[in-house]
């Protein structure tokens, strides 16, 4: 008989179908690290093959599971070691790594790879400056190949040179792909505490200190929660963060199931689920519209932060006690071009640049995908690269930049991505100089763990 | 393998009978139903074993919703699964 109650079962079906619930991504992370060789072409030729072959079913068992389980998965991905640390046995052409990378996208049909990376947080390595300096080259010859860099961390400080080189990629990064909406950036995450299991794009890659071969899965469902508020119009603010909970609780163990279910399919083991709130521009799959529905008139509004570190927390709690393993972001993204809210609140001037920082600060990521003047500085970049990594030092949280210079436009404009990146207006900056800061270099020194105030 | 059908539409005459048919003839076998019209609305919900059906329960589900898209109704068919671990500690 039938031992699941009726409103139960109706509840999970209205969320698939009108409140856009699904799995965001399937991520399989593989280590490259026994794909080293001092000859690149070699080490290029075992990468395709170990991809290839761990990878292989990862499509057809994510469209299974999907048709199985009545649940999208609407991505499936592959996040591979920092390509960086390969460079770093082979010298030679970075780009052939990413032109490698790019292949083995296309022979086993996964939506995105990320691992074009370097961390640098402490120091160039060998081959570290060498891929972030190829990176603009190779966000440009590939279109499924996203690159990240982590400067930063709250145990080694802020790599300021590198911050300062960072702001001269992402603009570099803009003007080459300028001629394709400058999607370049858009593919390209600057860290401070990068997770080493995150399996979102565009920041995903395979840590040093991850297992071979191991499955992330992210989930998503802005949507459901924000549905779940309107059913309690006047309740307090209590009331809305348990709401939020039991929400996150739900969503979170359907992520589990399909973990569970793809370990198990794909004989890899599970790693983490990233409980994360991840936007898309669909209507009704946004997060700043869970914001307004705690009662702003426009995300943006004074009480945004404070309404958003409510929802970021509450989702981690819910989502701790559905999984096994909690992983790589987990929390609340905030990006302002997958939004739909968030585009409205950019273009009507309520959401401004300072706001989204101070949101930051409590949210699970940071900056991202903001479009800025196609006249922004490199200094002005890194600069925004600077505090949002100050913001993750002294927090002791992941924050990260994602902004794309919009090549020829500026405030008032909109820059159309399409898809899942979506669009988003030029936002103003303050455009005072911050040059001299940026061009002194050096360290800042890894903050103090006590004395908290 | 248990799943999950789930029917709903605007009541007709046969409904029952179609969506019966449909999982009979694919050697599906019908558990329990739990079934309710408010208003005009027509709501069952099946419990089934899937274990002999005739094809792989993915194709078994696309192809029960694309024949309750015929007749106006959205149908589901979902491994049991889901609603365990969604509703159940």
């Amino acid at each position: 008989m039938i031992e699941i109650k009726t409103e139960d079962i109706l509840e999970t079906i209205g969320m698939i179908e009108n409140e856009n619930f699904d799995i965001r991504t399937i991520t399989m992370g593989i280590s490259l690290l026994d794909c080293a060789d001092s000859d690149p072409v070699k080490a290029c030729e075992k990468i395709y093959e170990k991809i290839t072959r761990k990878a292989e079913n990862l499509v057809r068992v994510g469209e299974d599971i999907e048709r199985e389980y009545g649940v999208p998965i609407v991505n499936k991905r592959v996040s591979v070691t920092p390509i960086a640390m390969l460079l770093a046995a082979s010298g030679g052409d970075p780009l052939l790594y990413a032109k490698t990378l790019e292949r083995a996208v296309n022979t086993i049909g996964v939506n995105f790879l990320g691992g074009y990376s370097a961390l640098v947080q402490k120091g160039f390595a060998k081959g570290d400056e060498a891929l972030i300096r190829s990176i603009p080259e190779a966000l440009d010859i590939t279109d499924h190949i996203c690159s990240s860099v982590n400067i930063g961390s709250t145990k080694t400080g802020i790599n300021m040179d590198a911050v300062k080189l960072m702001g001269q990629i992402v603009r570099e990064s803009a003007d080459v792909t300028a001629y394709k909406d400058c999607i370049g950036p858009a593919k390209l995450v600057v860290f401070c505490n990068a997770p080493e299991d995150n399996p979102f794009m565009a920041g995903a890659f395979h840590g040093p200190g991850e297992p071979d071969c191991v499955i992330n899965v992210g989930v998503s469902g802005p949507g459901v929660v924000r549905s779940a508020l309107t059913k309690i119009p006047d309740a307090n603010i209590t009331e809305v963060a348990e709401m939020v909970k039991r929400t996150a609780f739900k969503i979170t163990r359907v992520g589990q199931l399909v973990a569970n279910e793809a370990s198990k399919r794909l004989d890899v083991p599970f790693g983490i689920i990233d409980l994360s709130l991840a936007p898309t521009p669909a209507i009704g799959d946004s997060v700043a519209y869970i914001l307004e529905e705690m009662g702003l008139e426009q995300c943006g509004a004074h009480g945004t932060t404070a309404c958003l570190a409510l929802l970021n927390d509450a989702v981690k709690k819910g989502g701790v006690m559905a999984s096994s393993s909690v992983g790589g972001l987990s929390g609340a993204f905030i990006p302002v071009s997958e939004d739909a809210g968030m585009i409205n609140a950019a273009r009507s001037g309520c959401l401004k640049l300072e706001k989204l920082e101070a949101m930051t600060a409590v949210c699970s990521v940071g900056l991202d995908m903001i479009v800025i003047p196609g006249d922004t500085t490199p200094e002005v970049i890194s600069a925004i690269i600077a505090d949002e990594a100050a913001i993750g030092m002294v927090n002791s949280k992941t924050t990260a930049v994602r902004v794309i210079p919009a090549v020829g436009k500026n405030v008032g404009d909109e820059l159309n991505f399409g898809g899942l990146l979506g669009s988003g207006p030029v936002m103003p900056l303050n455009t005072a100089s911050p040059a001299k800061f940026i061009n002194r270099g050096g360290r800042i020194p890894a903050p103090l763990q006590s004395l908290k105030n | 393998m248990r799943a999950i059908v789930t029917v709903v539409g605007k009541d007709t005459v046969g409904i029952f009978a179609k969506v019966s048919t449909f999982i009979a003839e694919h050697n599906v076998n019908i558990d329990g139903v739990s079934q309710t019209v408010l208003k005009d609305t027509f709501c069952m919900i099946m419990s089934v074993d899937v274990s002999n059906c005739t094809v792989p329960f993915g194709e078994f589900a696309e192809s029960i919703k694309a024949a309750g898209e015929k007749d106006g109704l959205a149908i589901h068919a979902m491994h049991e699964d889901i609603f365990n671990s969604m509703h159940r500690i």
